[in-house]
């Protein structure tokens, strides 16, 4: 067979595959979109779930999900950050960062159901914590912490040692070059680095479930002390996730209309995290645009 | 061309300047480079006259561009330098200078121009910020007379606030030459500064470097010879990690005393 042929078989066949991908994709997302975007309706996403009747909602659920996902953001990115700035810029390449960026990339591939049983019973348990936010909140940062870490350590990584030369050159010092020229430079595929684990963090139910908790409390919309139990933004609360409700319609939910809630459901989740995968590209690419033409 | 009489030249082939005739800008005292274990630069030691364009020429890997890096000790981090850098009868390679505030002293422009990613203005003010320059009227009359300088003002003053990413490779590299004379060194290390440029932006690069010469102090590593006899005072010929000849850039392209400069400046090797 001449080289022509094979490259051109080898061309077919990869298509193939790449189209099987996409087909297989495409008839998931078409699958959950069809079947839920129906049910979606203001009343669905503003009001709170029933567990005996049918025509309850997913109001708390949604909020918690944001509320959790702000929490966890707010924890994990200062830590990543400063992590994947000391491993990129600060530590040098020694047994010690080895067994660090090995250890980070072991944590990154920990189910999330381990994750969530550790946050159980070090969080719930051992702190004390309850059902909580705040535990919910550890949790995902646990998960979240090691892709985060990584993401901004390879976001600083692919920025030009030409960048540091320069401003070494101009009598900057090693804080003010990292600061001021490598991250401000890196901030677009940081960026996109947290929205993409935001949409993971969002997605994501098992780690949740023993810590979170699965229950969603009336919640008074009214009162925005976090010191009072039934306010929004109280940490101590549990707060059952979009995600986890979804999980628990379909293993115990007893409404009648179970069915149409898990799907409804289950197209708010899909969609929320498309978006913060699109918003991930648009963000990305349109920091870099007004980084290198305004 | 200056007075022979106040230079002397060793057996070694290495020309040194009468202080009393040069005033000297920079010097290296017994300088060894080490990458690891193995030896870069074994015998460099130069003078370098102020106001004065002196080239360093040398085949790939002949430690020309280590000892211009060692000048302003961006090596620190990758090599161990040992030895003299003598800078206003100061040792700037002695542990206990200011690097940073040195470098401000002794500036340095790269072989692949490296704007950062932000716009013409701010790659030249961020650095005098950051030392305290917030006057907005100071920072414009800097920005233009650097730019000014670096022969670009009239290309770029529309577009001060585009970024620098933009920009042509050659504006690119002259943006760097603006940004580091902006903070005001004495010296100016170049290192091959027009090697990733078409000809017409390397004749603008050298006009300008002509011109700043009134002001500055400059070593230039090259690769190209012709630009070394165009624009240097003098010359020192780099090979193993040893300076072997150090003269004015005249003798050296017309006369070289030593074999294997002659060998290199014909171009039979290297």
């Amino acid at each position: 067979m001449n080289a022509k042929r094979v490259d051109k078989i080898a061309t077919g066949v990869l298509y193939a595959i790449a189209a099987l991908v996409v087909i297989i994709l495409v008839a998931l997302l078409g699958y959950i979109l069809v079947q839920g975007v129906p049910e979606i309706s203001w009343h669905f996403l503003t009001s709170p779930a029933l567990s005996f009747e049918a025509g309850g909602g997913i109001g708390i659920q949604l909020f918690n999900s944001f509320y959790l996902l702000f929490l966890a953001l707010l924890i994990s990115l200062p830590i990543s950050l400063g992590a994947g700035i000391y491993l990129n810029e600060y530590a040098g390449q020694n047994t010690i960062t080895g067994l660090i960026r090995t250890t980070i990339e072991i944590l990154s591939s920990l189910p999330s159901v381990v994750v969530g049983l550790f946050g159980y019973l070090f969080f719930v348990v051992q702190f004390k914590l309850g059902f909580s936010i705040l535990s919910g909140a550890f949790a995902l940062t646990v998960f979240n912490l090691p892709i985060l870490t990584r993401s901004i350590e390879e976001a600083l990584a692919n920025i030009s040692d030409d960048q540091r030369e320069a401003g070494y050159a101009l009598g900057l010092s090693r804080w003010e070059t990292v600061t001021k020229i490598v991250v401000p430079a890196a901030l677009p595929s940081i960026i996109t680095g947290v929205v993409l684990s935001a949409g993971r963090i969002f997605g994501e139910a098992a780690a949740l479930i023993y810590t979170a908790g699965q229950s969603a409390p009336a919640l008074n919309f009214s009162d925005w002390n976090p010191f009072n139990i039934s306010s929004p933004l109280s940490p101590l609360r549990p707060a059952e996730t979009l995600a986890v409700h979804i999980w628990k319609i379909n293993s115990e939910g007893i409404m009648p209309d179970a069915k149409a809630v898990s799907a409804g459901a289950s197209a708010v989740l899909i969609i929320a995290v498309l978006l913060f995968n699109f918003l991930a590209r648009w963000l990305g690419k349109r920091l870099y645009k007004h980084l290198t033409a305004e | 061309m200056a007075d022979n009489n106040t230079m002397t030249t060793d057996q070694r082939n290495i020309m040194t300047f009468d202080p009393q005739a040069h005033e000297i800008a920079l010097s290296t005292e017994d300088l060894h480079v080490f990458y690891g274990n193995s030896e870069a630069i074994s015998e460099g030691d130069l003078q370098f006259e102020r106001y004065k364009i002196t080239a360093l020429i040398g085949p790939s890997g002949s430690g020309k561009s280590t000892y211009l890096r060692s000048l302003n000790r961006m090596n620190d981090r990758i090599a161990t330098v040992k030895g003299k850098i003598m800078y206003r009868g100061l040792d700037i390679n002695s542990n206990d200078i200011d690097v940073y505030e040195m470098r401000r002293h002794i500036g340095m422009v790269f072989q692949r121009p490296n704007p950062f990613a932000k716009s013409i203005y701010e790659n030249i003010a961020f650095a005098l910020r950051q030392r305290g320059m917030n006057k907005k009227a100071d920072l414009d009359e800097i920005v233009e007379r650097s730019l000014r300088q670096a022969a670009m003002w009239d290309q770029v003053k529309d577009d001060l606030n585009k970024s620098a990413l933009a920009l042509s490779g050659g504006q690119q590299q002259r943006l760097c030459i603006a940004r580091a004379i902006a903070i005001k060194p004495d010296i100016l290390l170049l290192d091959e500064p027009a090697s990733a440029l078409d000809p017409v932006s390397t004749s603008q690069i050298e006009d300008t470097l002509l011109e700043l010469k009134q002001n500055y102090t400059i070593i230039i590593v090259t690769h190209n010879m012709q630009q070394a006899s165009r624009i240097s005072d003098y010359t020192a010929f780099f090979n193993l990690g040893k300076a072997l000849e150090y003269a004015e850039t005249g003798d050296i392209f017309t006369n070289p005393k030593v074999d294997l400069t002659n060998d290199y400046i014909s171009g039979n090797f290297g």
